[in-house]
């Protein structure tokens, strides 16, 4: 089982003291939720899980430990944020030792808490069912039918570059053909796509848990924080909540791994990852660069070809 | 919307090839529509996508971005890694609703007074079919 594969190799490699963190995830105390946690000694690994509800990013940890030779839990997504990371020399120092986990595919709590009339005070996995119990009722549900739609299209669920593969790799390919809502999109008129993206975006509440989330998101002052010059103002007016969700997306341009930690992450149930699928799919078609592939590629848009597309120039 | 609407288009300009491109076009007396208001940058590659987003924002109808023509960048790859910026923010934009067009890029050399004349000719006309901007915009600024 791959929990306890998880735990022995923690154990393994705190004693003998090759990393001196392990971060992964444990037990969540609300039920569907497992929480990021920061094992030090090996006698806390056995608190390490691994279930459908391992959904963070945990590469978003990776700076603030830097100072640490950290062992990483990484899914495929995880893995990619990693490289991303590292061509941008956000861990020099110490290397991290990833400990790849192929990923099943992430279930989406929100679908489950849909389905089900009253509170889940239970939830569990069995197989490919998940069991969810609450007051006076417990259901089995089909774990495939609520899985996050980032993971539906995942096509890079086995981690890249892990420094140990723990359980078998799967075969790459989407459950969805990809990106069916870009395409969708790309069909609408521009009058349409531009509704779509008012409407999305008026729900915002400027909370910045998308931004928090991301592991890419890390400048030490962020364009919307900044007074001089003040780029935009604090304000919920509709134009300002579209200018923090344009750049924020943009600034993802060829580092974006689509792991989907804005998309859950916000509270008004924002779609966010439409526009960073978007962007992958144009970096890849004009620069052919895919995020956290090739550790030695450098990010797209800090390098150039003399031969790069220019139809669009005068 | 006034009776006599006129585009107001913010030009980003080189200093080294299109600002004196535009230079040029002024003292060789060639016309070109007075819709442009210059802003002169030391290179292409200086262009932050904030830049652009802001004067949207504001209420600008058009931006143009114009520099020097690849292999003659004075930084030597200051416009090919603008050109990167401006591909992916042209498509990403379009991509989110504002129209094709608000947005322009153009290479003018130092020596192309011509074709920089030409260049805003051809931005203001579409910028005018594309009518003011409504999408985006939050204040629009007076008396520019």
């Amino acid at each position: 089982m791959i929990q306890q594969k998880i735990r022995e190799k923690a154990k393994e490699l705190l004693s003998k003291k090759e990393v001196d963190l392990i971060i992964g995830f444990g037990e969540g105390t609300l039920p569907l939720r497992a929480t990021p946690i920061f094992i030090r000694t090996p006698e806390e690994a056995d608190r390490l899980i691994w279930n459908s509800f391992c959904e963070s990013n945990l590469a978003i940890y990776l700076h603030k430990f830097s100072q640490f030779k950290v062992g990483l839990i990484v899914k495929g997504c995880d893995a990619r944020s990693v490289i991303a990371l590292s061509l941008e020399k956000r861990f020099r120092t110490n290397p991290v030792f990833r400990i790849g986990v192929p990923c099943q595919r992430m279930v989406d709590r929100r679908k489950v808490k849909k389905a089900v009339r009253g509170e889940i005070l239970e939830a569990y996995e069995e197989g490919d069912q998940i069991i969810v119990k609450g007051d006076g009722f417990q259901i089995s549900l089909n774990r495939d039918d609520f899985l996050y739609h980032s993971c539906q299209v995942c096509t890079h669920r086995n981690p890249t570059h892990a420094d140990l593969l723990v359980g078998d790799p799967f075969e790459e390919s989407p459950l969805l053909e990809i990106p069916p809502e870009v395409r969708e999109f790309e069909e609408m008129s521009s009058e349409e796509r531009w509704r779509f993206f008012e409407k999305e975006t008026s729900r915002c509440i400027r909370c910045y848990a998308c931004r928090e989330a991301c592991p890419m998101c890390y400048c030490r002052e962020c364009f919307v924080d900044s007074s001089r010059p003040k780029w935009l103002e604090k304000s919920l007016s509709p134009s300002d909540l579209q200018f923090y969700h344009i750049v924020r997306a943009y600034h993802q341009t060829g580092r974006c791994s689509g792991c989907g930690a804005c998309e859950r992450a916000c509270p008004m149930e924002i779609r966010l990852t439409y526009l960073t699928r978007k962007l992958n799919q144009d970096v890849k078609e004009l620069f052919g660069f895919e995020t956290g592939i090739d550790p030695d590629a450098p990010p797209p848009l800090s390098t150039y070809e003399t031969e790069d597309r220019q139809e669009f120039i005068k | 919307m006034e009776a006599h609407w006129e585009p107001k288009i913010l030009a980003f300009l080189c200093n080294w090839c299109s600002y004196a491109g535009a230079d040029l076009a002024g003292t060789s007396r060639i016309q070109y529509p007075p819709n442009i208001r210059v802003i002169r940058v030391p290179c292409s590659g200086r262009i932050n996508p904030l830049f652009i987003l802001k004067a949207l924002q504001s209420g600008i109808d058009g931006v143009l971005v114009s520099g020097c023509h690849p292999g003659d960048c004075h930084y030597l790859s200051g416009n090919y890694i603008g050109r990167r910026k401006s591909a992916t923010l042209k498509r990403f934009l379009e991509f989110l609703g504002i129209e094709e067009g608000r947005v322009q890029f153009s290479w003018v050399s130092a020596a192309e007074g011509g074709k920089f004349s030409q260049v805003v000719q051809e931005v203001t006309e579409d910028i005018k079919r594309l009518g003011p901007i409504k999408r985006f915009v939050k204040n629009r600024v007076q008396g520019v």
